[in-house]
């Protein structure tokens, strides 16, 4: 039997959900969001090298024992990234049909630099993002380092040997190049999270006239403290430290 | 006052349209921009021309029928106005002016400076209203409303249904409008019977017009000549996201 | 012809209800098969329209905007009376139809006006159900604030924005029957001719302003809701859109036209910047609650700051000459005073023509948080027009032409001596008399739309006198020919003067003559230049375009043609009533003080004219105006 409710039939709810302008705007919301909250889980990893090589190795030789967990976390990011770009490609699309013709002057008032490039910023995070994992696949680095990343093992404190993340890290980030474009690449998300967090809670609800101010401070400061976590490694590699290391 | 004019010319739906030059002599400051645009006209006419055609009404700023992108900006860059209350007298002597049509699919230019905005009655036909009918409404004072309520529901009820909103966003979307009209009835008693029928019905209407999606760039407040705000498209999405949950696992 | 306005007997606080169990009904079934045509959809049009079509009837309607709620109905400011005595000030059906009376000063007719009053309540409530927001108290009860002519507080109202909210209400109404199937909308469609088949309205010819094309709609029924003719004085507050075309086509087929002499002035507008000017703009009267009017006492401390004016070289001459009403007498009375200041040479601003209103005493008293409240979108619109922040300095205000109480004639069920043409709202002339007062023509032309017409329609309907004329009878293909050939006469005529010179000239000549005070003499001297002006219209006016496209100037070319006409009506009747009453002012007729003397013994009479053809004068009937429950006085508000 169907039900009706609210003049729909409630088996249709869900292409009706995934139909509507709205409906998609809460995908890119709830992909958005889950997408900053790794973004953010992973900062506090990366973080960890200021703790020294020892807390860095440990941590990322745990995570990778947790590899059930690891892979439940990588399908949930592409299925997540997968939702979030196509429904961005649609959106974008049926918006640039509902203005066939441009203006001859366009000022879009009111609207801030990067809510005007979404789409833009966000196509080079993800250029940016898959360079990001190919960094990682130890093949890649040769070239650019002249490190063979394979050749970096360490002995954890309990005896197991595994990558040498640390020492990675620091050779990856010690060629000015790749530093930069991290740099730039972190930058460009956040970029595009500064305008992305307030417009998720916007397209969730999740915010009226009280909250207003503290939504718009809670994204820029959310997107200004990625910044700084994610840039501050390259920088402090750059500034020479954990140099000893690749000695 | 002398001003130059470049004014979208397009003779009907279906021709091709191109940017004209006037120029505009002995305007006065006082002048309106549509008043301004009258005399161009009587100019126009007097010398066998054909006249700008515009929309435009009450010239108070209330019925929502001027239409006219200014510089770049619906109804012009002053806050809060439509382009009948802005006067000559923000404009510098000698400045070029450019005027446009509303540019959306749903919003087609019907000759010149006129567009159709029936895509906006449709979306209210769609559930904009209460349904009652005439006759056997119990008395006014019978469910007090707070005060801060209807405050709200009228700062959303103000809209004039200009489309401004719509011409400004760079992806033309009518979020604006039907924000609007979803927060306003669903802020009061009356209009809340409704809600979850409204808001799923007048978003269908709004997509199947046409209408591009939100992104959040908040031009449409900065030239809404009612000074509504984007949190009524919060309150929508609230709202959406309300009638889905209760028709799925409620009802 | 007799006219019999059918005013039902007994006695006047029951007249109404008796009536209505005794109107003849349509079985719902039956409903399906009569069509309803209504023109215009402003407040009373689309009340009408609504209502009818959630009846049952198969409503059209019409309007010549882009979209029905953009009527002008919308730019109504301050409020709408009802008499629910929510202010426990003694207020009642009784006072509001004796205000009401009063201040359209013994010239409306009692029977109408009264059931205006009984019915306004229930106005307020259909209006909460659709979901105004109406102004609330803290509490969560409706608001009230004072308007012109009453000493208790009646006045409903949204911010500034009553008449906007109202009419959405209605525009939603009526767009939920469209939803539904059961009324259909013609925008960009104007009414230009009525088609009228052995005595009865059968339908309308109109024009498809995007198309040109010229097509009618046979109905069973037209109602005229189309408003007044207020443009015809170029300069007035109405929108630029709104004419008098339909109501003088109706006229020229016979419908008669009843007092259209009756015009009102509404004194606290924007005044006059410069001569391109298109249109006025209102201050709500409501401003007027809290602001106070004054000029200098002293002719030469006209040009100095109004600041520097102090108190006691101020002339508050409204609460000088009216200590009771104050700052709150109606408009005829507030805008002759002005005049009269002006005239005097104690006008301030260019050109002498402007007075005060001075909201310093208000802001000092309640703060200018709370002037924010209650006024700021008036502050604000005002401050846009003239760039002068009246928070701080008073602002200059004018009298201008704003309303017509006088329109075609329509009897008690608001249908004209047309048989099947119902007139509602400002297009007729019923409930207002010789002047109207402030918040009242919101209520009335909800009360036409929403409780009235839908009972008397159906009683025509239920009476068996209509009958069906087939869509194809020769009278609509003859009405149509005869629009084609107008429109085509007045594109050929390609001489030198466009539309608006003559608009603006016929605008100066009726202000000066038929304006705020009138004259034998000047009245007989417009009466002699305005066909002398048709004829210089029709011989040398140039109209740019063609008749198969949008074309404003041929629709604006085609509505001076009319007030062309209805003009010269406006002055003979003006003319022939030797008498002051409301805002009808001939300065043959004066009290002792100055104010307007009515002549009850002559002229206590609705005039209504006939038309007779081109070359003949139209003929005046004659309706006489009795009260049983109001006893006619001396309107004075001192």
């Amino acid at each position: 039997m169907l039900r009706k409710a609210g003049g729909i039939e409630a088996m249709k709810l869900l292409p009706q959900f995934f139909h509507s302008s709205l409906g998609k705007k809460y995908i890119m919301a709830i992909t958005g969001l889950g997408m900053l909250a790794f973004v953010a889980v992973h900062l506090t990893g990366n973080l960890q090298i200021f703790l020294g090589p020892e807390v860095l190795d440990a941590y990322a030789h745990g995570l990778h024992r947790a590899e059930e967990l690891l892979w439940v976390i990588r399908v949930c990011l592409l299925v997540f990234i997968g939702l979030h770009i196509s429904m961005a490609v649609v959106l974008t699309l049926g918006n640039r049909a509902a203005r066939p013709i441009p203006y001859e002057r366009s000022r879009l008032p009111g609207a801030s630099h990067a809510a005007r490039t979404m789409i833009w910023s966000g196509s080079m995070v993800a250029v940016f993002v898959a360079y990001h994992l190919l960094h990682h696949s130890a093949k890649a680095q040769v070239s650019l380092t002249g490190h063979d990343f394979a050749t970096f093992q360490t002995t954890l404190a309990d005896g197991t040997t595994c990558h040498d993340v640390f020492r990675m890290v620091v050779a990856g980030f010690s060629q000015p190049v790749v530093s930069v474009f991290y740099i730039v690449g972190v930058g460009l998300l956040c970029h595009h999270l500064s305008h992305g967090i307030e417009a998720a809670f916007q397209s969730l609800g999740l915010r009226n006239r009280v909250w207003d101010a503290a939504v718009r401070k809670l994204a820029s400061g959310a997107a200004w403290l990625l910044f700084v976590g994610y840039a501050s490694i390259p920088v402090a590699v750059a500034c020479g430290y954990g140099r000893e290391a690749l000695n | 006052m002398h001003l130059s004019l470049r004014v979208w010319r397009q003779k009907s739906a279906s021709a091709f349209g191109r940017f004209e030059t006037y120029e505009a002599r002995n305007v006065s400051a006082d002048m309106s921009l549509l008043e301004m645009l009258d005399e161009v006209n009587e100019d126009l006419i007097a010398s066998g021309g054909e006249p700008i055609a515009f929309d435009s009404d009450c010239r108070e700023g209330i019925c929502g029928a001027c239409s006219v992108v200014i510089d770049g900006v619906p109804h012009g860059s002053r806050h809060g106005t439509t382009a009948c209350q802005l006067h000559l007298r923000h404009f510098k002597d000698g400045d070029t002016i450019t005027l446009e049509p509303w540019r959306a699919r749903p919003f087609p230019v019907i000759k010149d400076l006129v567009v159709d905005r029936h895509a906006f009655d449709r979306i209210i036909q769609a559930g904009g209203y209460v349904s009652v009918k005439t006759g056997g409404a119990p008395d006014g004072n019978a469910i007090p409303i707070p005060k801060t309520d209807v405050d709200r529901a009228m700062d959303a009820a103000v809209c004039i249904g200009c489309g401004a909103c719509v011409a400004a966003c760079k992806n033309a979307s009518a979020m604006l409008f039907v924000a609007s009209k979803v927060s306003h009835l669903s802020l009061l008693p009356q209009g809340r019977v409704e809600r979850e029928r409204r808001v799923l019905a007048m978003v269908r209407a709004m997509d199947d017009a046409g209408f591009g999606a939100c992104t959040v760039t908040g031009s449409c407040e900065a030239v809404c000549p009612k000074n509504i705000r984007i949190d009524v498209i919060a309150r929508m999405n609230r709202e959406y996201g309300r009638a889905l949950l209760k028709a799925g696992f409620v009802e | 012809m007799p006219l019999d306005a059918h005013i039902p007997s007994g006695p006047l606080e029951s007249k109404w209800e008796r009536h209505k169990s005794d109107l003849g009904l349509v079985h719902p079934r039956h409903k399906r098969k009569y069509d309803v045509l209504v023109v215009g959809s402003g407040l009373s049009g689309a009340a009408a329209a609504a209502t009818l079509a959630e009846l049952g009837y198969r409503v059209k309607c019409f309007c010549f905007q882009d979209s029905a709620r953009r009527a002008h109905s919308i730019a109504a400011q301050g409020g709408i009376n009802a008499a629910k005595n929510c202010c426990n000030d003694g207020d009642s059906v009784s006072r509001l139809f004796r205000d009401t009376i009063k201040g359209g000063d013994f010239r409306s007719r009692e029977a109408n006006v009264y059931r205006l009053a009984q019915i306004s309540a229930a106005i307020i409530d259909q209006c909460v159900a659709q979901g105004v927001p109406f102004a609330r108290e803290y509490g969560g009860l409706l608001e009230n604030r004072s308007f012109g002519g009453a000493q208790v507080s009646r006045t409903f109202y949204v911010r500034g924005q009553t008449g906007q909210q109202l009419l959405l209400g209605a525009y939603q109404a009526l767009s939920r029957q469209i939803s539904l199937g059961n009324a259909r909308m013609f925008t960009r469609t104007e009414m230009l001719d009525l088609v009228v088949i052995d005595g009865q309205a059968k339908g309308i010819v109109v024009r498809d302003l995007v198309s040109g094309e010229i097509a009618s709609h046979a109905g069973d029924a037209v109602v005229l809701a189309t408003g007044g003719y207020a443009n015809m004085f170029y300069l007035s507050t109405n929108a630029k859109g709104c004419n008098a075309t339909a109501v003088w086509r109706a006229y020229r087929r016979g419908a008669v036209f009843a007092n259209p002499c009756f015009t009102q002035i509404h004194p606290t507008c924007i005044p006059v910047s410069d001569e391109h000017q298109c249109k006025l703009t209102l201050m709500s009267e409501s401003l007027r609650n809290d602001g106070r009017v004054w000029v200098p006492r002293r002719r030469e401390d006209c040009a100095k700051a109004p600041g520097s004016i102090p108190e006691e070289d101020r002339d508050y001459y409204l609460e000088r000459k009216y200590p009771s009403f104050g700052n709150l007498a109606p408009r005829d009375i507030a805008s002759r005073a002005t005049k009269e200041v002006c005239d005097a040479g104690r006008g301030v601003g260019p050109g002498g023509l402007g007075v005060y209103l001075d909201f310093g005493d208000a802001i000092r008293q309640m703060g200018i948080e709370r002037m924010r409240e209650r006024y700021g979108n008036l502050f604000e619109m005002y401050e846009r027009i003239r760039g002068e922040n009246a928070y701080e300095v008073p602002m200059r205000m004018y009298p201008a032409m704003h309303y017509t109480m006088g329109g075609l004639w329509v009897d008690y069920h608001l249908m004209s001596n047309l048989q099947g043409l119902f007139v509602i709202g400002e297009a007729n002339f019923s409930d207002h008399g010789a002047n109207r007062l402030g918040a009242s023509g919101l209520m009335q032309g909800l009360a036409d739309g929403y409780f009235i017409l839908p009972y008397t329609i159906g009683h025509y309907f239920a009476s068996g006198r209509p009958s069906k004329a087939p869509a194809n009878h020769p009278g609509f293909a003859a009405a149509e020919t005869e629009v084609k050939a107008r429109l085509a006469r007045l594109l050929s005529v390609q001489g030198k003067r466009t539309v608006t010179s003559f608009h603006r000239e016929l605008g100066r000549l009726l202000w000066n003559d038929c304006g705020m005070t009138r004259s034998e003499a000047g009245l007989r001297e417009a009466l002699r230049r305005i066909p002398e002006l048709r004829a210089e219209f029709w011989g040398d006016v140039k109209v740019s375009g063609s008749g198969g496209e949008l074309n404003q100037d041929l629709e604006r070319a085609n509505q001076v043609a009319d007030y062309l006409e209805l003009s010269e009506l406006v002055c003979r009747d003006a003319l022939m009533r030797r008498e002051s009453c409301g805002g009808h002012f001939r300065t043959e007729s004066v009290t002792e003080d100055g104010e307007a003397k009515r002549d009850d013994a002559q002229f206590a009479f609705v005039a209504a004219w006939e038309f007779r053809g081109e070359d003949r004068e139209p003929m005046l009937h004659k309706e006489p105006l009795e009260y049983e429950e109001a006893r006619m006085s001396t309107r004075s508000y001192r």
